[in-house]
């Protein structure tokens, strides 16, 4: 191998503009793939954080189909519904039973059982109509990471302590201490007493939800021992469909996932997937051929030097292993130039724009995988792409080229 | 014209025999052409042994750089067997031929056809780092006691293309001589070369071939330098027209 390795080395070397050129194509190549693919993984990390950070993964309810259209239409038309459909909402039969056949489906890394229905909130003459959940606190900031997100107090839900939305607590004015009345279309009423405020980041949450004890919301809403709904959580996001039609395997129940409710997002985010694999593919084609080009102009030119190496016993194995270690060389060097590029774009541009809170508003995702899976894949395209022009090498004819000198 | 068949007519030389010829040719023909086929060499019958110093001569067109490819192994006869130190060249696949031209041949082309990205000292070390199996110091030593010997010490780390032509040619020379090979193959060594320079290739072969007692080979236009040499073998019309001695 060393003799193979000194000649290539000085083939390149001896290439010097032409060698520069595509060690610059490739670098560029591979520092876009690395930048651009950092970028839209960054962004995308944002976005799914943004989304999911409060929403359960999966919502797992009792069959019924007045029940799956208000969840469809949103939450502004729940209380509508209510109204008209009957004094209670419609609970999970066996919830104990099916909660636990929900833990034991693979992939559910947290579940969250949860009583809800409408309700108003009452300070002094002011109303608003609120979701009132049920839930249990360790449990459910899992689902939705409530306790990392309070503004004010604790996420304790003991007694009558109720934990409410920024957006509520400041269209009641209310905080931390203060008392507020919840009541109900059957007329129930309760007064809790405020133990935090939460932003989820989040508009419509942060106005509408006020978390109660399971128990209290049972009481409120009328609904004895039963909860409502099943919240979960899996441990691949794309893969909660699948994990969701187990759950309906298991339990008879109905089960939505963020992906149903979130559409949109989910186009999207499809649609950056798609353009970031373009990118890659188009990146390492451009790096494939000005690889392989490179190596083929190399090839004539040097088809002097390959003809006297032959002559004194240089043989085709080795002649081809000269021109493919020029394509693993170019793409080794390449990338490792290009990843520096890629970080050096990556860090530039994230310092570019800062939101008011110092946080990039591009964010990037520079994990040292996506380095490593660059220079692989273009070290290996500059290997595939110098074969072709190696086995031209190779296949010169010592006799022709030392008889036309 | 005697001697090529005292040997035996069926040409067998028995591997490694040191008193068979290094080379011997029997009814080498060569045609070129796949639509019109011209023959170029019309039945070589020729022995070449070790130590001997042979100038081929013959006018242009005659076909010696043919004879001299086919006897380097970098082409194959269309008939007829070449033998080289007691090997039937034509029992060789292709990886074989290769082998052996590194091992068994020394080539001096007229275009010295040095490789210009390198040194003078890594041209010469060239065929032992292809052949590999040496440690390095061992074939630098070599490399550079051969520029020392064609008069280059101290041009070992100038790049090859940077030489004069005799001086090119004369690293051709070492480079050739690298793997000692028992046969040393030269087509035309002096004929881009003034008459100095000329004469001092001339000479450094000569020395080498006295010195170890290869077989040389050498195709020359130029009668005064063919009489220096042992044996001239003049071919006429890809035939073998004369086979004559000089009296030493
Ligand atoms: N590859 C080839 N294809 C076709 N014809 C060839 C080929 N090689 C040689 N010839 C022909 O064979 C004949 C002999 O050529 P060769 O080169 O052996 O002559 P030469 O004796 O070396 O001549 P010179 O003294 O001019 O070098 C010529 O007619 C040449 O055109
Ligand atoms: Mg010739």
């Amino acid at each position: 191998m060393r003799f193979e390795v000194i000649v290539a080395l000085r083939f390149l070397r001896e290439g010097r503009f032409q060698t520069w050129l595509t060690l610059a194509g490739v670098a560029v190549g591979v520092g876009v793939i690395v930048f651009l693919s950092a970028l839209i993984s960054g962004l995308q990390e944002r976005l799914i954080e943004n989304t999911l950070g409060s929403q359960p993964h999966v919502v797992v309810r009792p069959v019924d189909e007045a029940a799956r259209r208000m969840v469809e239409d949103g939450a502004d038309t729940v209380v509508a519904k209510v109204e008209k459909a009957a004094q209670r909402p419609r609970t999970i039969p066996d919830w104990p039973l099916n909660l636990a056949r929900i833990e034991r489906v693979p992939g559910i890394v947290a579940t969250s059982p949860i009583a809800a229905g409408a309700a108003f909130a009452v300070k002094g003459d002011v109303s608003k109509a609120v979701a009132l959940r049920g839930v249990d606190p360790a449990r459910f900031d899992r689902i939705v990471d409530v306790t990392g997100r309070l503004t004010a107090g604790t996420f304790r839900l003991e007694g009558s302590d109720a934990v409410l939305g920024e957006g509520l607590a400041r269209d009641l004015g209310l905080g931390v201490g203060d008392k507020v009345r919840l009541l109900t279309e059957g007329g129930r009423a309760d007064v809790f007493l405020v133990g935090g405020v939460f932003d989820l980041g989040a508009k419509d949450l942060n106005e509408r939800w006020v978390l109660v004890s399971i128990r209290n919301a049972q009481t409120l809403l009328n609904l004895q021992e039963g909860i409502t709904s099943i919240e979960a959580r899996v441990d691949a996001i794309f893969e909660a469909e699948r994990r969701a039609a187990d759950i309906v395997d298991r339990t008879g129940l109905e089960a939505d996932t963020w992906m149903q409710i979130n559409r949109q997002l989910l186009v999207g985010l499809k649609s950056q997937i798609a353009s970031a694999v373009m990118i890659q593919f188009f990146g390492v084609l451009a790096v494939a051929l000005g690889i392989a080009s490179v190596l083929v102009v190399s090839v004539v030119q040097k088809s002097r030097e390959i003809g006297i190496l032959k002559a004194i016993g240089t043989s085709t194995g080795k002649t081809m292993t000269v021109f493919v270690l020029q394509g693993a060389i170019l793409g080794l060097a390449g990338s490792a130039l290009g990843c520096l590029l890629g970080a050096v774009l990556a860090i530039l541009f994230r310092n570019l724009a800062l939101a008011p809170d110092g946080s990039p508003v591009f964010p990037v995702d520079l994990h040292w995988t996506r380095f490593v899976a660059a220079s692989v894949v273009a070290t290996a395209v500059g290997i595939a792409a110098a074969v072709a022009p190696a086995r031209r090498a190779a296949k010169l004819d010592p006799a022709e080229v030392i008889r036309y000198g | 014209m005697a001697e090529p068949n005292e040997i035996g007519a069926s040409g067998f030389v028995a591997p490694g025999d040191p008193d068979g010829p290094i080379l011997r040719l029997r009814g080498v023909r060569k045609s070129f052409g796949t639509h019109v086929v011209t023959e170029v060499l019309h039945g070589i019958d020729l022995d070449v042994h070790a130590g001997e110093f042979v100038a081929l001569v013959g006018p242009s067109g005659a076909g010696k750089s043919t004879v001299l490819n086919l006897v380097g192994l970098l082409d194959r006869p269309s008939a007829g067997r070449i033998w080289l130190d007691g090997t039937d060249t034509s029992t060789l696949d292709d990886a074989g031929l290769t082998r052996f031209r590194g091992e068994k041949i020394g080539f001096v082309f007229q275009f010295h056809h040095l490789l210009p990205a390198f040194t003078c000292l890594e041209n010469v070390m060239m065929p032992l780092l292809v052949h590999r199996g040496r440690p390095d110091a061992e074939m630098r030593d070599r490399a550079r006691d051969l520029l020392v010997r064609v008069g280059l010490r101290d041009k070992q780390d100038a790049r090859a293309s940077d030489l004069s032509g005799g001086q090119q040619q004369r690293v051709a020379v070492a480079r050739a001589l690298a793997m000692r090979p028992p046969l040393v193959l030269a087509d035309e060594p002096t004929g881009n070369l003034d008459t100095h320079a000329a004469d001092q290739v001339f000479d450094l072969l000569r020395e080498f071939n006295r010195e170890y007692r290869g077989a040389f080979v050498i195709v020359t236009h130029d009668a005064r330098l063919a009489g220096r040499c042992d044996r001239i073998v003049e071919i006429v019309d890809g035939a073998i027209r004369g086979d004559s001695r000089a009296s030493m």
